[in-house]
């Protein structure tokens, strides 16, 4: 008994997200020709999480699920962000 | 809801399936003979570490070298700690009573993957052989302590790599059973079975689960990093290669303190049971309890930094962590009020589980209430690695998860064995080891406060008379402990046949016979409108 | 009277088998989760030696290895439809593409590495260490042990797709019970954002 979407996603959809990802991929490596300073690591991020985001909602198939699960991913992130963010108030402020 | 008294189906004890004997059992998928065979691997690994302990305890009867050297001391308290955390209270609750009674009490037939479960039980017998290989074979016993800090784990001469290892794979054991245990609970819940509906011991698995998925990665990659460490000089935590060891302890906390919630949760879960069944009346603030145990297992993954106050982390960190050291506590205080409202005006049935579950109260405050001194930034510039910790941590963990185990083994006997423990040897042993403890514990607060270090074979000649106390009461409890079990084992072959809900509690655990069948229901339950797990 | 029968009678639930797989996913992210942390730390603290360091790293090389991981990516993501869609052969073929990619993705890192070995930059190496400031030997550490780590859920995710190839083709995987494509696929994808992070950590850092 299926509780699963039968949607079945078209070629053409994993396509587009492909061509978006290495669009992204290249813009990230050309704006390493400017010189951003601290910012650097900010723009290499927000690519990495972007094309992070086209590859959880389309190939794993994300957008078609039920929200708990979205729910949980986004829980998972949060918890990894906010270890790194309570273990730099040591290292920032010592 | 169905299941008739006809026994018409074999008990889970008496199946014979495709593997008979031994076999039968170790290799059996049934959640009810996992949950045994855990309870049996644990008890021996339990009493590995109780002998071990007592060993400790008579080394410190008097000042000086009494049976050991500083050496042997130092691997003694680090495999008793890799023992007892690794493999008694981590696993403890959870891989006991959460295999054999998750089901049972969501009206399913086992867990969403069987399999899997058994492979949790084999990759805990493998951790278990790994870490004791290290004491068997190789360079010598560790000595680390079980916190393995650096960089003394890797320069230490000792066989580190197995124990490692060991504790990599029960790791595994315990991710793998968490997993089991969330889809469980999301996919396996019987008609009606609404999550307001849920008995409060799944909700604390449900919690318990999240931190066993969550966190334990965490603990593996870095005793991964130690051994890349040993094997390969990689740098990471060597400050002769810019490597930072305080980076190290934040990895190591970053686990091991939601670990200690992986201890307590499933224990505040049994209480919960516990106390509304020997009260004959509905628990007090149901959703409260949720609330709270929710509360717990999310806050608890922001106070780690709490064992590392003396360690060198800014004062921002500092204050921080004490800070939401203090928060975790309040949902811990809103379920002890909670308990005690449950009882307040019920039908109080002073039985063997109920003597636990109070005591527990009593025990779990105290050592509670000292967590707080301890997470007083001033306060902890004195009572850090002295006695005072050890005393916190074994009146929380062994008073609070022990006494919740042995609450939990009594509650649930008849409905694991059909068979009732003998109940005046079992308060027998119940109140010997209550003194035992109590005279074993307490003068450690002392001890502490009067600044003997922990982790020491020797000590000043001021703290003699407190330690001849503590060691004394390690003798009592250990006679507590023979009483109880002795009972226990007793019982399961020669204890009197007992029907299917001697407690008359409400959950849906008691409904099948005693010995449970093996597929649990005849025809899995439905639960209607005014059906609840404490609608006494 | 009722026999003893075999184990419980087995349903089939493929939501349970998806959630239990994004539930092992979630244990990958926190154990990547925590290198980077440490990662954060170290270039946090050693920000110059890390730029000084990446420089040995050919970005070019890494491009080259991203393209290739989100190439196999969508390869397999595709593979899912055409098996819904019961086409065998064509699965078969998508499968393999993406297992191909992730062996020249393998030979990459390897060529890679070695050329890292040939220079006496290895873990523990003593040219390292007689010549290199910390920062950079950390820079190295975290490089082999990130990547190292990534390859070898690269070859696990490998031994996953040859699995399901064998059994797609031995009719045990199909539009009807998908559950193990779909969640090799899962894990293959999560393989890829592991290196979607990575790249810019070690190769964009100029």
């Amino acid at each position: 008994m299926s509780t699963e979407k039968n949607h079945i996603v078209p070629y053409r959809t994993y396509f587009f997200v492909l061509a978006g990802l290495l669009v992204l991929t290249f813009l990230s490596i050309a704006l390493t020709s400017i010189d951003l300073g601290g910012l650097a690591v900010t723009g290499a991020l927000t690519f990495a999480v972007i094309k992070s985001f086209l590859v959880m909602t389309w190939f794993m198939h994300l957008k078609y699920d039920k929200l708990y699960i979205i729910l949980w991913v986004v829980f998972v992130f949060a918890v990894i962000i906010v270890t790194i963010v309570v273990t730099f108030l040591d290292y920032i402020y010592r | 809801m169905s299941s008739s008294g006809i026994q018409h189906e074999a008990s889970y004890l008496e199946y014979k399936g495709k593997y008979t004997g031994l076999l039968g059992w170790i290799f059996s998928t049934d959640h009810k003979r996992i949950g045994l065979l855990y309870l049996y691997s644990m008890t021996v690994m339990f009493l590995v570490g109780v002998v071990l302990g007592l060993m400790m305890r008579f080394e410190l009867l008097a000042p000086g070298k009494t049976v050991m050297d500083a050496q042997a001391y130092n691997a003694t308290f680090t495999v008793h700690g890799v023992i007892m955390i690794f493999m008694v209270v981590i696993p403890g609750l959870p891989a006991v009573f959460g295999n054999f009674f998750l089901p049972l009490m969501i009206g399913a037939r086992d867990v969403a993957f069987p399999r899997l479960n058994l492979l949790s039980w084999w990759f805990y017998v493998a951790g278990v052989m790994l870490v004791l290989s290290a004491l068997l074979f190789g360079p010598g016993t560790p000595d680390t302590g079980w916190t393995f800090y650096a960089p003394y784990s890797f320069r230490t001469g000792t066989n580190l790599l197995p124990a490692i290892f060991g504790a990599f794979v029960l790791g595994f054991s315990s991710i793998l059973t968490g997993l089991n245990f969330l889809v469980t609970i999301h996919r396996l819940r019987c008609p009606g079975m609404k999550w307001t509906k849920l008995p409060l011991f799944v909700w604390t698995l449900y919690g318990t689960a999240w931190i066993q998925l969550l966190a334990t990665p965490v603990v593996g990659i870095t005793l991964v990093l130690i051994a890349l460490e040993r094997l390969f000089a990689v740098g990471i935590f060597d400050p002769a290669l810019g490597g930072d060891p305080i980076l190290y302890q934040h990895l190591f906390w970053i686990y091991s303190h939601p670990a200690v919630y992986v201890m307590i949760l499933p224990a505040l879960g049994v209480i919960s049971e516990i106390i509304p069944t020997f009260s004959q009346k509905h628990i007090f603030g149901y959703k409260a309890i949720i609330a709270s145990t929710m509360a717990i297992a999310f806050v608890g993954y922001l106070v780690w930094g709490h064992h590392m106050f003396t360690a060198g982390m800014s004062g921002t960190a500092q204050y921080y962590f004490s800070l939401l050291t203090f928060l975790v506590a309040v949902p811990s205080a809103i379920k002890v009020f909670n308990w005690i409202s449950t009882m307040y005006k019920g039908s109080i049935n002073v039985q063997t589980p109920f003597l636990w579950a109070v005591s527990f109260i009593f025990v779990f405050m105290i050592g509670g209430l000292s967590g707080l001194v301890l997470g007083a930034l001033a306060a902890n510039i004195y009572v850090h690695d002295t006695a005072f910790v050890v005393a916190h941590f074994h009146y929380i963990v062994f008073g609070g998860t022990g006494f919740a185990f042995f609450g939990a083994i009594h509650y649930w006997y008849p409905k694991i064995f059909g068979r009732m423990y003998d109940k005046s040897w079992a308060n027998i042993g119940w109140v010997v080891f209550f003194i035992g403890f109590l005279t074993l514990y307490t003068p450690m607060f002392y001890l502490g406060l009067m600044g003997m270090p922990r982790r020491y074979y020797d000590y000043l000649s001021e703290f003699h008379g407190g330690n001849i106390l503590a060691t004394v009461g390690s003798w009592l409890l250990a006679t507590g402990l023979i009483i109880i079990i002795a009972n226990l084992i007793r019982s399961a072959r020669k204890g009197e046949i007992v029907e299917r809900n001697p407690w008359n509690s409400k959950t849906l655990e008691w409904v099948v016979p005693s010995p449970p069948p093996v597929e649990n229901f005849d025809e899995i339950p439905v639960l209607g409108e005014q059906d609840g797990p404490y609608n006494y | 009277m009722e026999q003893v029968k075999q184990i419980v009678h087995e349903h089939y639930d493929p939501e349970a088998s998806k959630i239990g797989m994004w539930l092992f996913i979630f244990t990958e992210l926190l154990l990547f989760g925590i290198l980077f942390v440490i990662y954060s730390v170290y270039r946090y603290m050693n920000h110059d030696a890390f730029h000084l360091a990446a420089e040995e790293l050919d970005t070019y090389v890494g491009a080259v290895n991203t393209v290739i991981l989100l190439i196999s990516s969508m390869t397999i993501a595709m593979s899912t439809t055409s098996l819904q869609k019961k086409k065998t052969k064509e699965t078969l073929i998508l499968c393999g593409v993406t297992l191909v990619l992730g062996i020249v993705f393998l030979v990459n890192k390897y060529v890679e590495w070695g050329g890292k070995f040939d220079h006496g930059i290895f873990p523990g190496s003593e040219y390292l260490v007689a010549n290199f400031s910390q920062g950079e030997i950390l820079f190295f550490g975290l490089y082999f042990i990130m990547t190292g780590l990534h390859a070898l859920h690269i070859i696990i995710g490998l031994i996953l797709i040859v699995t399901v190839m064998w059994r797609v083709y031995a009719g045990k995987v199909h539009a009807g019970r998908p559950v193990l494509l779909e969640n090799s696929g899962l894990y293959w994808h999560l393989v890829d954002i592991i290196w979607i992070f990575l790249f810019p950590l070690f190769y964009l850092i100029i």
